[in-house]
Formats: structure tokens, sequence, C-alpha cells
């Protein structure tokens, strides 16, 4: 209560000062005319001062539009893929050639590329030299053939026929195709040549060429080849994280606020609980990636690059966040239910359990969805115990080699291909739906449960 | 059986203990519930807390102490080539071994000692995952059948089991504190082992930062130097960039939001520059590589300035847009706690809104706003992402924002990332930094925490 006086007394000393000088000054001059004089001005500076408040939050609203719009420009054309149609004839010859009977491991071992060389030449008789050929097959993607093998996997009666499909293109063809490569510039200034763009262009006239719903981006694992790569592995990698990590941090955390809150006797030892928790907070995250690396793997022995290992870690990581948001909601509960509960002859628990937890769950949940929507954003941490790792495959469980969507966008960020940057954003555009709806969903929490006593 | 198969069936045990628990309840109390001292479903919990907990703790401390009694016997019987072998050799041979055991080889290691190693330690596993079991089974049974026979019509069951929930729900609260322990230890032990072969002072306040270990003993510029000054100069630099743009954005916003705005604008304003704090910080990073260093460069072209593409400017800029929700929602509270009594005297004394703010809200809300500050700081310094995108790696001692820097958390992720032999001083050095991390957010935190609630008593 000290400050504001002060500040108060100097207005009041400052104005009856200039009362005072202007009134030797120039005696015709009441002090009631020098405050309307000084009005303008004064009503001036309240408009700019108001003015400066308002732009400050345009400011971070418009730097926040820009940030979605951008990333939306960059990231929306990765749910298209460019394709290409080709007369596949699944030649027998190629994939059976010594007449066997067939079984999925020597069909497994064709070589599908040729079945792709054999209809782009098809498709492009006239091209006859070795060089011209190799640049002709780098319009398809290294994908096509897996394509192929899964399709006469699944039905082998397929060899001996001729099929028109939609295969995908090179990633390069792709960038061509979406107008991130400029058929102006010089020659060796792009990444598709003149013999290819010609080759395209007659794709294109023969409508042979075309962009479709990128379902690979959806279904696949990470891949070095921009247009193989897809986030399903990330996600799987992030769903095993999150709910291992809601499962640690959920109860753990509850508890610990019904502790505070409901039994712990005002002391040193609660004291401290509360100031390491407080504290924890605002520890930057990189160092429980440190804990991580040094506890769990070094220490513990715990496997490297795995969802359980980030579990442990986002629980610690989002332990605090959840305690001080439970806390808050056992506070919200009024005492007079507790009294209640215990003059109708329940014990200290069940009154805890049966009446206080029910109605603060709502809270909890909202405070727990936070914490989620935090630990699933969040990188650092994670690199440090290796979930970083180049990795192809699925995770099925908490004990394999696994990444998660943040670091994935860290991954692809940092590839040097022109796909990638656009896979990013829309690997970012992911995150964000998932961000946005996670914390939706709190809202709606709050909204529909929220009660006033 | 496998730990997770194990950890289902003692779940499953544990639940017929609860129905043997209560049904036995039942049946001493014929019919007549209140003869019995606690209701029912606690001599149920009684009963499963007996079959659960004995096993569970078994078999944590088995499953913890298993891997390295496992190792020590394999690598024991390796033959005598391979027995002879530094600390970190023992560690790649026992990677390979748990490899060839988990599959993930794919047939392609073939040494026979391995391969046999690898044989001897799935035996091994097997056997004592299958001791593990019975043992943990037996324990189960052993309790449900021990509580059941103590259940009676005055047995406290009641008492029992909320004696072990308060228990539980103490451990639980003691989390926190171990993980203080935790990461104290964990940085300090490592810290300590790299000023051995690097001195503090040295590490402190050298001025060259090149991390580098020799691979060979004669190699040119073996020793890498580690002085992280440069580091120290970089954060600062980025973190100032970032302040002097979230700190008058920041309080401006939440003057005008808890003043001048209209309850519905506020409404809708606030939870909007919220978001801001909730993207992902790697977000942030995509953001600042791509699309702010460029336009930071040829903006500085255009005034015939030379920014790196890769500028402390345009990390800094960015990072104090993630950062002004911080200032702004925690300045916004300390405002709001403000008496109303204070605004109406200086209303009462004629003054203009603008003049109330700057003249009274704003000096009596000074040391909570300093605490919202430094709380910002302390999450500027610890802010890794936007950094490793965009603000690069070179170890440059310069306060130019236009140049590349790099900061603390940026050379504790690059040092650490990948493959790394856990003794080298190159890894260690990653945990120094951490340390130092650690201390000067701890006491930033502490600092300004301590400010803000004495603050808060202050006015109620």
């Amino acid at each position: 209560m000290f400050t504001p006086y002060i500040s108060l007394e100097n207005t009041v000393n400052i104005m009856n000062n200039l009362t005072q000088t202007s009134s030797e000054n120039t005696r015709t001059l009441s002090t009631f005319d020098m405050v309307q004089k000084s009005l303008p001005k004064r009503r001036a500076a309240e408009q700019r001062f108001r003015l400066f408040g308002l732009m400050s939050i345009l400011l971070g609203l418009i730097v926040l539009l820009v940030l979605f719009a951008d990333i939306t420009r960059k990231g929306y054309t990765a749910f298209l893929q460019t394709q290409v149609r080709l007369d596949i004839y699944f030649d027998p010859a190629v994939l059976n050639p010594n007449n066997s009977p067939l079984d999925r491991s020597s069909l497994g071992k064709a070589d599908y590329n040729a079945l792709i060389k054999g209809a782009l030449s098809a498709t492009f008789p006239d091209v006859q030299i070795r060089r011209e050929k190799n640049e002709l097959n780098a319009v398809m993607s290294s994908g096509a053939a897996y394509e192929l093998q899964a399709r006469v996997l699944d039905d082998p009666g397929l060899i001996g026929k001729t099929q028109s499909l939609w295969l995908p293109a090179s990633d390069d063809v792709d960038m061509f195709m979406k107008g991130n490569i400029d058929r102006n510039v010089e020659e060796s200034g792009r990444r598709i040549n003149n013999r290819q763009l010609g080759w395209l262009d007659y794709l294109t006239a023969d409508n042979r060429i075309a962009k479709h719903f990128n379902k690979t981006f959806f279904t696949a694992g990470d891949s070095r080849e921009p247009e193989l790569a897809g986030i399903y592995g990330a996600i799987t990698g992030s769903v095993l994280t999150l709910v291992g990590t809601f499962f640690l941090s959920f109860p753990i955390g509850i508890a610990t606020a019904l502790y505070l809150e409901e039994f712990a006797p005002v002391n040193k030892w609660t004291d401290l609980i509360e100031v390491n928790i407080n504290n924890l907070a605002a520890v930057p995250s990189i160092v429980f990636g440190l804990l991580g690396l040094a506890m769990f793997i070094n220490f513990f022995g715990l496997p490297r690059s795995t969802p359980v290992v980030g579990c442990l870690v986002l629980t610690l990581m989002t332990l605090p966040t959840i305690i001080i948001a439970a806390r808050a909601a056992l506070k919200s509960v009024p005492p007079s239910i507790r009294e209640a509960a215990l003059g109708m002859g329940a014990s200290k628990l069940q009154t805890i359990f049966h009446h206080v937890l029910p109605l603060a769950m709502p809270g909890m949940l909202t405070g727990a969805i936070i914490g989620m929507s935090r630990a699933l954003g969040e990188t650092a941490p994670l690199l440090m115990i290796g979930m970083v790792a180049f990795i192809i495959d699925i995770p099925k469980n908490f004990i394999e080699p696994a990444t998660v969507l943040p670091v994935q966008i860290f991954l692809w960020a940092d590839s040097p291909e022109r796909a990638f940057v656009e896979r990013t954003s829309a690997a970012i555009l992911v995150l964000l739906v998932f961000l946005i709806s996670m914390n939706g969903l709190a809202v709606y929490l709050r909204k529909r449960y929220e009660r006033r006593w | 059986m496998s730990p997770s198969v194990l950890l289902l069936t003692l779940l499953a045990l544990s639940f017929a203990g609860y129905q043997t628990g209560k049904r036995r309840s039942l049946k001493i109390a014929g019919g007549k519930i209140s003869e019995l001292h606690s209701l029912p479903s606690f001599y149920g919990l009684y009963a499963s807390l007996w079959c659960l907990i004995p096993p569970l703790f078994i078999v944590v401390v088995w499953l913890s102490l298993e891997s390295s009694w496992l190792a020590n016997s394999v690598i024991s019987g390796l033959p005598e080539n391979l027995k002879v072998q530094s600390n970190s050799d023992r560690y790649v041979t026992l990677n390979d071994i748990k490899n060839v055991v988990s599959g993930t080889t794919l047939g392609t290691q073939t040494d026979p000692a391995i391969l046999n190693a690898a044989e001897h330690y799935r035996d091994l596993q097997q056997i004592s995952r299958g001791l593990l079991s019975v043992i943990a089974i037996a324990l189960a049974l052993a309790g449900i059948y021990f509580s059941s026979r103590r259940i009676n019509k005055n047995h406290r069951a009641r008492n029992a089991v909320e004696r072990v929930m308060t228990g539980a729900m103490v451990l639980c609260s003691t989390i926190a504190i171990f993980t203080t322990i935790g990461i104290v230890s964990s940085v300090l032990f490592e810290a300590i082992q790299f000023f051995k072969s690097v001195p503090v002072t040295d590490f402190l306040f050298g001025l060259d930062w090149s991390p580098q270990t020799a691979m060979r003993a004669d190699q040119v510029g073996s020793s890498g130097a580690f002085g992280a000054v440069p580091l120290f100069t970089g954060t600062l630099l980025v973190s100032l960039i970032a302040m002097i743009v979230a700190v008058p954005v920041g309080l401006m916003s939440a003057i005008y939001l808890s003043e001048f705005a209209s309850p519905g604008f506020r409404a809708a304003a606030k939870p909007a520059l919220e978001i801001l704090a909730g993207i992902p910080t790697v977000v942030y990073g995509f953001f600042a590589a791509l699309t702010v260093a460029p336009f930071v460069r040829d903006l500085g072209q255009q005034f015939g300035l030379t920014v790196s593409s890769e500028s402390a400017l345009a990390a800094g800029l960015v990072m104090g847009v993630m950062i002004i929700p911080f200032v702004s929602s925690l300045s916004d509270d300390v405002m709001n706690a403000v008496p109303q009594a204070l605004r109406d005297g200086a209303y009462a004394l004629g003054a203009t809104q603008a003049e109330t703010i700057r003249q009274v809200i704003f000096p009596a809300a000074l040391p909570g706003i300093v605490g919202s500050i430094l709380l910002a700081v302390s999450r500027a310094i610890g802010e890794t992402m936007i950094l490793v995108m965009a603000a690069g790696l070179a170890a440059n001692l310069t306060f130019n924002p236009f140049e590349a820097v790099t900061t603390v958390t940026v050379q504790i992720v690059t040092l650490l990332v990948g493959d790394q032999e856990f003794d080298s001083p190159k890894t260690l050095a990653a945990f120094a930094l951490g340390l130092v991390l650690f201390i000067v957010t701890l006491i930033l935190n502490v600092y300004a925490l301590h400010i803000v609630r004495k603050y808060r008593e202050h006015y109620e």
C-alpha cells in the first residue's frame, strides 16, 4: 500500500506546483482555466495510450494469423500427390521367369521396376539412349514398384494381364506439377531438364498425369524419399507416448493434489513440496530431457528412443501443470459439501472420493487435457532421449523405437529436399488440428460442467 | 510369462481377491451388514490390496535388478578375447547381444560368440522371468488366503484400506521432490566428471567454444575448447531481443485487456492471444527458419546490411512473439489484483484512465509485473527448438543481432543428439551446460515466484 500513495502525492504536488508557478507568471489564469487548457493534450495522450494497447493486441493476433496463413499456404499442397497413369503389363517373364509354382517369397523378390520401365518405354518408344532412359525412369517414384509388388502379392492372378494404374511420380515431378519448379529457369538451375519437361507436357496432354489425394502421407512411416514419407508412424508414436503419459500423470497428479489440498498439515515438508512443484513448472523442458537421458537410459538401462522413456520424461514434465490445475479444481468445491458428507458419518476418504472428487473432476480433466496438449507439442526433451532416430517401421508397443509428430516435423524441416517443406508444413497442420481439438475439448468441458456455487 | 501378461494376471487375481473378501465378509455378517465394522466393499479392497501390493513390489525390484545381473553373467560367460575390454566396448558388445535377442539385427550379426551369448542371455532371461512369475503369483494367492483369514466382524478393514490410500497419496506427492533431486543429481554428477577434465574457470570464463574431441592422439587441434562465454552471450542476446518484443507488447496488451477492453472483446481476445503460447515451439522454429529469417535477411539487404541467414534477430523476434502471452496473462492477473479503491481514488482526483494506469496502477502492480517478466526471461533462456532451427551453431562471441549466434540449449541438443560415448568430455559438457541452465533458471524462478507471492499477500 506504499507505492501508490507516493505516486498520488507526486501527482498532486506537481499539479500544485504548476498552479503556483503559472499563477505567478500570468495572474489572469485560474486553476480551472489551466485544467481546461491541458485537457486536449491529456485527451490525446489518453487516446494514444489506448491505441498502443489495442495495437499490441492486434500485433499479436496478426502474427498468429500470418503464422497460420504461411503454414497453410506452404502445406496444403502436400495433401495431393502427383500420379502418372501407366499401362502396366504384368509380364510373366519378369515376375515368374522360371514358370515355377507361385509363392510369396519369389513373387516378392521379382523386379517390379522392370514393369514400370517397360510401361514407360511403351509410352515413349523413341527414347533409346541409355542416359535418356534413366532420365525417363526418374520421372517415377521408387515407391511405384512397391505398389505393384503389393498388388501382385494381393492378387497373383494379375500376372499376364495389362492394367492402367495411377502410380506415384517422383518428388521432383511432384514439385514441378505443383508449380514449385519454374520452367523458365535455365535448365542447369532446375531439377527437371528439358527432355523431362517435354515428356511431362506429353503426359499432361494425354491426361496421364494428375494430382490425387495423398494417401501415403497418412498411412506410411518416415522415408528418405519425400513422396513416400508419411506421418502415420509419428502419429502412432505420439499416441503411444501420450496415452502412457496420461495414465501415469493423471492418477499421480490427482493423488498429489488431493494430499496437498485435503490432508497435508501445514509444515515445512508440505511447503517444500509446494515450492518444488511451482519450480518444476518453470524448469526448461530440455532439463527434463537431460534427466531422462542420465536417469532412465543410462542409470536404469531403459531402451533408448522408445515411447516408454518418452512417457516417463513427459510425465515428470506435465505433472506440475496437472497438480496445479487439480488443486484449483479442488479449491473450488465449497466446504459445505465436505461438511455435509462428514456430518452424515462418511469417513474423510469417503467424503473425498464420493463427493469432492466427482465435483472437481471436470476441472481436473481440463487441466489434464491442457497438460497433454503441451506434452503433444514437446520436442526438446524427446531429442535428448533419442526419439530422433530415423524410424521407418510403425511402432507397435512401448518398447519399440519410435518418434513423435513434433520430432518428425523437426527432422523433415532439416531435410534438404524441396518436397519436404510442404510435407513439414502439412505435418504441422495435422499437429495443430490435434492441438486445437484437444484445447477445444478442454474449453467445452469447462463450459459444460462449470458450476457456480 | 512376459511382464505385461504377469501384470494382467496379478490384476485379475486382485479382482478375484476383492470378490473373495467381499463375499467372506457378507457370509460372516449373515445378512446383517450393520454388524460389520466396515462396509463389505472395504473387506474386498482389503483383500485385493494384500493380493496386489506385495507381488507388485517384488516384480518391480526383480525387474530393476534383472538387467544388470543378466549383463554380468552373460559377459562373464564370454570367450576370453571378448572379455578383456574397456567399459565402452563392454557396452557395445552387450548392445550387440541385446539386439540379437530382440531380433532387430535381422541375421546380420554373425559372430558365433555373440550369437552364443545371446542364446545364453535368452535362456537366463527365460529362467528369471519364469521364477518371477511363480513367486509373484504364489505371493498373490498367499495374500488372498491370509487376508480372508483375518476378516471378522470387528476387523477394521476401512481403516487399513484408508491408511494404504493415504500412504499412496503421500508417496505421489513426494515425486515432485524426487524429480528435483533426480535433475540435480543427474546433471551434477556428469558435470563434476566434466570438470575433472576441464577446469571450472576455463569453462565459465573461456572465450572459445569448439567442442570436438580427438579421434587419434596426434590429431591436429585434438583438444577441444570448452569456453562457454560465447554461448552465454548468445543466449543473452537472443533473450534480450525476445524481451524487447515481448515486454512492451505483452504489457500493453495486458493493460488494454484489464482496463480498457469491453467484456466481450476481452473474452475473445484473451484466449486468442493465449493460442500463441499453445503453439508448439517446433512450429515457431520452422516459421522462424523458413519465413522470418529470409524476410529479415532481405529487409537487411535493402538497407545495405549483411544479415546472416541464421540471425539472432529472426530467432529472437519469433521467440518474443511466443512469450507475449506469458507476460500479458501474468501481468493481467497482477493488475486485476490492484484494489479498486486505488483506481477510484485516482479518478476522484480527476486523473484520466491512462493517467491512473500509468501513475497509480502500474507502480502498484510493479513488483508483480517484474515477477512475471522474470518468469518470461527464464522461459526465454530455456527455450530450445526455435533456436535449434533458426539460430545456428556457430559460437560467435558477438552482440551483433544480424550474425548467427548459438545458445546454451542449442549446444546441449547438438552435443547429445546422435550416437555418443557417454564418458567423453564432449557429452559431459552438455551436462555442465545443463547445470548452468538449471541453476540460472532456478534462481530466476525462485526469485520471481517469491516476488509474485509476496505481492499477492500484500493486497489480500
